[in-house]
């Protein structure tokens, strides 16, 4: 069955193309120049990748994981998200290939479909790398003082993880 | 700070997987942890690149420029004193580029910004109402498309890759208003 967000990509795609062909561009040729800058992005990030997925698997096969996860379980129970996905919650703000790595890892272990694999993919598609973007943004301008950025910004990424559950009962059962 | 949480992870592991008897398997992450990354990487490319063809083409045909100024009144709203042209423009424009989900092109807009912004400040090393606004925003993810993710959905078997994209929104829009509620509520307590 067709669901109203199948159409979304495709619709999104069809448009973006057509409108440059209206525009009388040659989209081919400006999507292959395109295309190939993005395997500039790709490259960037395969060495943080490696290193990352390689710590995240030895986290998990050393019971490492369960040990954090146990850890934090009774402020993931009071906030009601599950145990499994607060190391995501942990790595998320502070690495993006982190958050790639250990996604990858809950997809596999509990599946898309799953509560927990749903949680997952919704934290990773509200949640950006918070002090990556911080330290990337003032030090670009040498600025010291950020005043109430991180606390304000820390409250955005909460509201993401809790709410990240909430949704997922709300909209997909 | 990853310097730090890399060599904790690897450690902690080391000594967990004494304590739990568990070395052959930590001996195996060791091995196979690089193949399954370019594995991934692989995986990812394909959309990648993909997408950024397709975003080449809408900045080139000047579909991102309208997105961009049907951002402008929501800009009024964020920053309400900010006269400055130029920096706004800069702003949604990043913001356009997150919206899209392209993050290296919002990069180089963001810094922009920041400059731009600084120039109006009175005390260069501190940063402005407006500045923490603006990196609140941008710590805050707000993508319309999560192609990353409903492709790893995907390749994991999803029956329905894209069905988080409702609750993603819902959830970034909460999560985003509520950062920028707070850094209003908070600019007094934090004095320049």
């Amino acid at each position: 069955m067709t669901s109203f967000t199948d159409y979304i990509l495709p619709i999104l795609v069809t448009i973006i193309i057509a409108f440059g062909a209206i525009k009388g561009l040659n989209v081919f040729d400006i999507f292959l120049d395109g295309a190939k800058s993005g395997f500039k992005t790709v490259l960037g990030i395969t060495p943080a990748l490696i290193a990352l997925i390689v710590a995240v698997n030895m986290l998990k096969s050393s019971g490492g994981l369960n040990v954090i996860s146990d850890f934090f379980s009774p402020l993931s129970d009071l906030l009601k998200i599950p145990k499994e996905v607060t190391p995501l919650a942990i790595l998320s703000p502070i690495s993006g290939s982190g958050a790639i790595s250990m996604f990858e890892s809950i997809l596999k272990d509990h599946g898309p479909d799953s509560f927990i694999g749903r949680c997952a993919s919704i934290m990773m598609g509200s949640t950006e790398t918070t002090f990556y973007a911080i330290t990337l943004y003032y030090g670009s301008c040498n600025i010291k003082n950020t005043r109430h950025t991180l606390p304000a910004a820390i409250c955005a990424d909460l509201v993401s993880f809790i709410f990240s559950a909430i949704a997922v009962k709300i909209f997909l059962y | 700070m990853m310097n730090y949480i890399w060599v904790i992870i690897t450690v902690f592991s080391f000594f967990c997987a004494i304590a739990t008897d568990n070395m052959n398997t930590l001996s195996s992450a060791v091995i196979s942890g690089g193949t399954e990354a370019i594995t991934l990487v692989i995986k990812l490319s394909g959309i990648i690149c993909f997408w950024n063809g397709l975003m080449a083409i809408a900045e080139k045909s000047g579909l991102t420029k309208i997105i961009c100024n049907l951002l402008k009144p929501a800009l009024k709203l964020l920053f309400p004193k900010l006269k400055d042209e130029k920096a706004k423009n800069a702003i949604s424009m990043n913001i356009t580029a997150n919206l899209l989900g392209l993050g290296n092109a919002a990069t180089p807009l963001g810094l922009e910004a920041m400059k731009r912004l600084q120039e109006s400040s009175l005390k260069k090393d501190t940063a402005t109402d407006e500045m923490v606004r603006f990196v609140v925003l941008n710590s805050a993810a707000l993508h319309l498309v999560p192609t990353t993710v409903a492709l790893l959905r995907h390749e994991f078997g999803s029956q329905n890759p894209m069905e988080i994209l409702l609750p993603s929104v819902f959830t970034s829009l909460l999560s985003v208003s509520v950062g920028v509620l707070m850094t209003f509520i908070l600019r007094k307590a934090f004095k320049i």
